[in-house]
């Protein structure tokens, strides 16, 4: 699993990668009351919006790690947003992506260095 | 943390879905230290026991407000409308009269943190002839102590509370301390707010946190907990575009001051009394799962008819809730509306507020 300086997670298997929020950005949001996730078939560039992410607090933009085409949604989050919050490495993804170019994973952070990255915020 | 209008505040300890239910259910403890507490008083001078000293100094108050502050009672608080010349509404501010008869010639006033200096200005500007303004935002603390077990917590320190009805204030010793306290608050509970002497804040805050039922509260519930309550958040729901009518603060405005029709833009107020304005704050239920946020338009089929204004989850209620202003004619609960929420149209329903019945102690009796 590899991380971003935006707080999402993403996981490759195989061809496709899936993607969501880290347990730290859960926990900083708060309650996770809606998520609207991207469209099927909808194909991102690293950095675009990607999904959004609604907690009591506010509104937040989830942003793509990689370039890649949508190919599932967690179709769940429509009724039950709050696995973001239980479970946000797991049964709290957003959706997956058949990724562009499977090296762009390799810029990111593994686990070790996000959690010193999150250390220093 | 956070800053908001020049503090550090916290937008939240536990969560804000957490410290907002607490909050309906116990009592919460907000630090709202931030907002603008000061005292009016006539330049000649207070006039112990005199009621004159009291129409003096309300009749001078009154050339700003909408509201008739000459008949509140001794320990009588109000809410009212700063207005400018063309009725629209400057800020809102809580109006309090002594209630000790010896201070008759002074208000103590609590206008919003975000535009306090441009209150405070505006008062010097226009009455600093005749009255004498002093904050009390760096000499104390405010804080508000809410929810429905806020008087048996604060009752062990000031039984005295007990016999405040809502809007209603007195002064009092609390642990040793010259504090003002008003039945009043930002919630929809019942609840009150402390005027408390800057030093002895943090002991009067850690003493009401040490009941067990009182858990500390931050920004993030308050703003949830009023928003289910159907209050206003001055720079959102109301600004300086928007009369109390178009507001849905009417009600600030008594009798006796529509038929003096002596308040700054009453005509322009008056005629939208007679006539209805053109357009009003509404409650706005969306009917899926999406909050709608401030900014989101509103729309029945392709006519853009009005914006939210303050938009969220619910956490008393389960879903989202906003509220925003639409023309007059499709203000009716009921109504059903399409909200354009990134671009997608989302369906909801105008609602009558507040969304949740308000749980104030009104006309307490006289105990035997």
């Amino acid at each position: 699993m590899k991380f971003t300086e935006d707080h999402e997670w993403i996981k490759i298997e195989g061809e496709t990668a899936l993607i969501g929020i880290t347990a730290y950005a859960a926990k900083a949001l708060g309650d996770v009351v809606f998520v609207e996730p991207p469209e099927l078939g909808a194909e991102f560039s690293k950095g675009d919006d990607m999904a959004v992410v609604e907690s009591v607090k506010a509104a937040s933009d989830v942003y793509a790690p990689i370039d890649g085409e949508v190919v599932a949604v967690n179709e769940r989050l429509a009724d039950a947003p709050e696995l973001v919050n239980q479970d946000p490495e797991g049964e709290g993804w957003f959706c997956k992506l058949k990724a562009a170019n499977l090296e762009d994973v390799n810029g990111l952070m593994d686990r070790d260095s996000y959690i010193k990255f999150c250390d220093g915020l | 943390m956070v800053p908001f209008a020049g503090y550090d505040m916290p937008v939240q300890f536990e969560g804000v879905k957490a410290e907002h239910l607490w909050t309906r259910d116990k009592a919460g403890l907000f630090d709202v230290s931030h907002m603008g507490p000061c005292f009016l008083s006539l330049k000649t001078g207070l006039r112990p026991g005199d009621e004159t000293a009291h129409r003096d100094i309300a009749q001078l108050v009154e050339r700003l407000v909408p509201s008739d502050i000459q008949n509140l009672k001794p320990g009588q608080a109000r809410l009212s409308v700063l207005l400018n010349d063309q009725g629209g509404i400057l800020d809102d501010l809580i109006i309090t009269r002594p209630s000790n008869t010896q201070k008759n010639g002074s208000l103590y006033v609590v206008v919003n943190g975000a535009v306090k200096e441009q209150d405070w200005a505006l008062l010097e500007d226009k009455l600093g002839d005749l009255l004498t303004l002093e904050r009390a935002d760096q000499s104390h603390a405010l804080m508000a102590l809410q929810g429905p077990k806020a008087e048996q917590v604060l009752a062990k320190a000031v039984p005295e509370v007990q016999d405040l009805d809502f809007m209603q204030a007195c002064e009092v010793s609390f642990l040793g301390h010259n504090m003002l306290i008003s039945r009043l608050g930002y919630t929809g509970e019942d609840g009150f707010e402390l005027l408390c002497p800057a030093e002895a804040a943090v002991i009067c805050a850690e003493w009401i946190l040490s009941d067990e039922r009182v858990q500390p509260i931050g920004l993030g519930a308050r703003d949830s907990l009023r928003l289910e309550a159907g209050l206003c958040l001055y720079g959102q729901d109301m600004d300086a575009s928007r009369t109390p009518v178009e507001a849905g603060l009417a009600w600030t405005i008594q009798k006796s001051r529509r038929s003096r029709a002596d308040f700054p833009g009453a005509p322009q107020i008056l005629n939208q009394l007679e006539n209805g304005p053109a357009a009003r704050r509404v409650g706005i239920k969306p009917l899926g799962r999406a909050p709608a946020r401030e900014g989101v338009q509103i729309f029945i089929g392709d006519k853009a008819l009005g914006a939210v204004t303050s938009g969220g989850f619910a956490p008393s209620l389960g879903h989202p809730i906003a509220m925003g202003y639409i023309a007059s004619e499709y203000g009716e609960p009921g109504t059903q509306i399409d909200l354009d929420i990134r671009g997608r149209r989302h369906a909801a329903e105008i609602v009558a507020l507040p969304f949740i019945p308000a749980q104030y102690k009104r006309k307490r009796k006289t105990k035997a």
